[in-house]
């Protein structure tokens, strides 16, 4: 009954979601504001109605209801009610309608208040919210229906449908497949909501901007109206990669956080458009610059958006046959195509009215490196996206298939990653408008002299340690220096204004930075995420350069060794789950120079569908990670196991920094008391301030 | 007795022989040695999988085939060359550097450089003012008389 309830209100908000599309444009054309209002009422009624839906989802899922198909797909008896919950994003059908519900979620929150205020640009966000909807409850109707059930015909096949097919009756399995277990860990349960708020929130600025195109209206009136959302999309969608990342490294067992899989990549690429929209748009409110940029920035991320969407569930770019027999790829594909040509053809028609208020002066200019830093992250996001479908184009042109793995990634967009952290050092210390070598140079002196003063420790210290030179020693170093003259400029930077304020205020330094950062937050958490970065930096340079790793099976009682770490097989232990996997589990002892450092716990687990998940003992310090692995795949026994153990130098650096990170997003996307009042005090004629000072 | 001799000679070459060719082949490869050639294989049947990692019953037979190769004394070239022959390029961990799979490596670096062409060249136009700006600008300063000029200064005094 809850699956023909739920499909039936799907089903409804659908052709309300329909409606709002064409009461709105009708609206709009018929220049008639009561079609519009309906049409935004219509919307605003989608949130209830799609919560309706998926709370009949996760009854069905609570309850165990395995008549269901994705009931008994995503669940069984066994898990514990959160993971029940849970997985209504832990299948594609499940995953697509929570899409929906999300996006019903900010339509509603970007046009229930306020919105007479943006009453111009309301008939088209209404329109792009509706029709983003439409599109994935369409996937939800037509093709992953969640609500599907399972039928007993004539002949005894189960088969599932919505409607019951002739003859046949309703069938219940006795219990459910049970979530895939490597979802069921914290970062994998809160991963996918993270990414898909991230992208769902990149709709909004998005549909700003087509409404910007659409009614003429292309000062930065859109963006100013959207920063604050955009801001929130690019959190969510670090968030999303950061969890990923730590879930990659807890579960997968491989030793590292990043695989350039192009499922990685496809929630990757959205971040990019959106990091150079985020940059892009800077230069647009402060210079009047770049306009048409900042269109197609947002533009290829909505369209990335919907394609990273696609990739993460579906997984069928690996293939030509297991794209062509996917059901939804080739909706995702016609949608993508069909949005990205209309957006296309809104810009060019508006091409004219886009042109910039301003000139640029210099090739040193703030917005000039601004410039440039869009252009790295442009070219990062061409190898990631022409190493995601060069394995489909080559199955198509040649039909031999190919792997573009992390050698071609890792080769190719090291030194644009390590150009932009460079850049990252350099930008905030020019000027909006003007900047000439000299005044650069007098701003970049002293951050350049204290970076070569540390690198000479850094030099010192790897002299000291040569048995950890390895061929990456030439370019560790240089993104040691990269990161490290980036650092201390941030560092700067935060310092010369604090003290500056502590000195004109009389306040003591931490209250002066306190204050200044709370009157400036887009600047200073501008300035906090790149000290993240940098931190992250680190830790990457470390893990990726330097990581080492050795394996051997080992009787009890003997040992092996890794960058001076001892680890001693001690003992092993096999039992049952009360989930009903099956854990092996080792016990090593660690030591550093005969010292006991602890005992470590690696583990695998088998479950009862014959899935392995292989749990990483390891022992964590702000220097290294020693991370060991009982290697299940080789054959364990009581006497004698097989262990792979990765050293991990400064990988903690790369959470740490994330952290930071996160937190700087946060004070710069923090809402202000009153967003008008920022618009209107951004109009206002700027002061003369020296470089490094502006945001 | 020449007999004798004759099979402890046989015996010793023979032992010699199987001395050389042992010396040849290196010591037995231990699990790093196989694991450092099977990182650079990607898993024929899992998706994006690096082959040491793999936990496959497939897998662990290749890892198993690489120990033997690499105990018969091949290289990691003629290893990799093996598997490319017998599954094919995408066990490689990048595509090939031949024929058509060249293009992987050439079309980032070509739209690299149409990029920076076209951001240096949008710098460059933006360096320079416009025929239309100046004309503009000239056509504004004929405009102004000196009764606007006056009002302007008198408003802005009155701003001060």
């Amino acid at each position: 009954m809850f699956a023909t309830f739920g499909y039936g209100v799907l089903l409804l908000t659908f052709l309300m979601a329909l409606y709002s599309i064409g009461a709105s444009l009708f609206g709009y054309f018929r220049k008639d504001q009561k079609w519009v209002e309906s049409a935004r009422l219509s919307m605003l009624l989608t949130f209830p109605m799609l919560s309706l839906v998926s709370a009949s989802l996760i009854y069905l899922l609570v309850t165990g209801n395995f008549n269901v198909k994705f009931v008994y797909e995503v669940t069984n008896r066994a898990m514990p009610l959160y993971l029940k919950i849970t997985s209504w994003w832990g299948g594609q059908a499940g995953s697509l309608l929570f899409w929906s519900w999300l996006m019903s979620a900010f339509a509603t929150a970007v046009t229930f208040r306020k919105w007479a205020r943006d009453r111009e640009f309301l008939p088209w966000v209404v329109i792009v919210c509706s029709v983003t909807m439409v599109f994935f409850m369409g996937l939800s109707i037509f093709f992953e229906n969640p609500f599907e059930t399972f039928w007993q015909t004539m002949d005894g096949q189960i088969v599932p449908a919505l409607f019951r097919p002739t003859n046949a009756i309703p069938f219940t399995a006795p219990d459910g497949q049970g979530l895939n277990p490597l979802l069921r860990h914290p970062g994998m349960i809160i991963h996918p909501p993270m990414l898909y708020l991230g992208f769902v929130s990149f709709v909004i600025p998005f549909a700003f901007a087509i409404a910007a195109l659409a009614t003429g209206r292309t000062d930065d009136r859109w963006i100013r109206i959207t920063r604050r959302w955009a801001l929130w999309a690019w959190l969510f969608l670090s968030l999303g990669l950061v969890l990923g990342g730590r879930w990659a490294y807890d579960v997968l067992g491989w030793g590292g956080y990043w695989g350039w899989d192009p499922v990685e990549i496809a929630a990757f690429m959205p971040w990019l458009s959106g990091t150079a929209f985020l940059h892009s748009v800077m230069i647009q409110e402060k210079r009047g610059l770049l306009k048409h940029w900042s269109m197609i920035l947002i533009i290829l991320t909505y369209c990335l958006v919907i394609f990273g969407t696609f990739l993460t569930r579906s997984g069928v770019l690996s293939s030509v046959h297991a794209f062509a027999q996917s059901a939804i790829g080739p909706s995702f594909f016609t949608f993508i195509f069909v949005t990205f040509v209309i957006s296309v053809a809104l810009l060019l028609w508006r091409w004219a009215d886009l042109k910039s208020e301003n000139q640029m002066t210099s090739m040193l200019s703030r917005e000039a490196l601004f410039l440039l830093n869009n252009l790295l992250f442009i070219s990062i996001l061409v190898i990631c996206f022409w190493g995601v479908i060069f394995p489909l184009i080559s199955e198509l042109a040649t039909g031999q298939k190919v792997t573009v793995g992390p050698p071609f990634y890792e080769r190719a967009t090291g030194p644009l990653f390590a150009t932009l952290v460079l850049l990252m050092g350099i930008a905030p210390l020019s000027a909006w408008g003007h900047s000439t070598i000299k005044t650069l140079g007098k701003a970049v002196w002293k951050p350049l002299v204290a970076a070569t003063l540390a690198m000479a420790g850094v030099v010192t210290y790897f002299l000291l340690n040569r048995s950890i030179i390895n061929d990456y020693f030439p370019y560790a170093l240089i993104g040691f220096f990269v990161v490290i003259f980036s650092a201390f400029v941030t560092l700067y930077e935060f310092w010369r204004a604090a003290n500056a304020r502590a000195h004109a205020q009389n306040e003591n330094i931490f209250l002066a930075l306190w204050r200044l950062a709370g009157r400036n937050r887009r600047r200073y958490g501008g300035y906090t995420i790149h000290l993240g970065v940098v931190l992250m930096a680190i830790g990457i340079i470390g893990i990726e350069m330097f990581q080492t790793s050795t394996q051997r099976t080992m009787k009890i009682g003997e040992s092996m060794e890794i960058a001076g770490y001892t680890i001693r097989y001690d003992s092993l232990a096999q039992f049952e789950h009360t989930d009903g996997r099956w854990v092996t589990r080792a016990e090593v002892s660690v030591f550093r120079d005969g010292k006991f450092l602890g005992t470590l716990a690696p583990r695998y687990d088998l479950y009862p569908d014959g899935q392995p998940m292989t749990i990483p003992g390891v022992r964590s310090t702000v220097v290294d990670d020693l991370y060991v692995l009982l290697v299940n795949w080789e054959g364990v026994n009581a006497q004698v196991a097989p262990f792979k153990v990765y050293h991990n130098p400064l990988v903690n650096w790369l959470w740490f920094g994330a952290i930071i990170f996160i937190f700087g997003t946060l004070v710069a996307a923090w809402p202000d008391k009153d967003p008008e009042s920022v618009a209107v005090s951004a109009r206002k004629p700027r002061e003369t301030v020296p470089a490094g000072i502006t945001d | 007795m020449k007999k004798n001799i004759f099979a402890l000679v046989l015996t010793f070459l023979l032992a010699g022989l199987w001395a050389g060719s042992a010396l040849a082949q290196g010591k037995t490869p231990t699990d790093d040695d196989v694991n450092a050639v099977a990182s650079q294989l990607f898993c024929p049947v899992c998706e994006n999988t690096p082959l040491d990692v793999c936990p496959t019953a497939a897998c662990k037979q290749w890892r198993e085939l690489i120990r033997l190769k690499l105990s018969e004394g091949w290289s990691e070239t003629q290893i990799k060359e093996y598997f490319v022959a017998q599954y094919g390029a995408r066990v490689l961990a990048e595509p090939p550097r031949q024929g058509f799979s060249w293009l992987v490596y050439i079309v980032p670096p070509i739209l690299l450089a149409i990029g920076a062409y076209l951001v240096f060249t949008t710098l460059r136009s933006m360096r320079k003012p416009t025929p239309d700006v100046a004309q503009v600008s000239v056509g504004l300063e004929t405009t102004v008389d000196d009764d606007d000029l006056r009002r302007v200064e008198e408003e802005l005094k009155r701003l001060q």
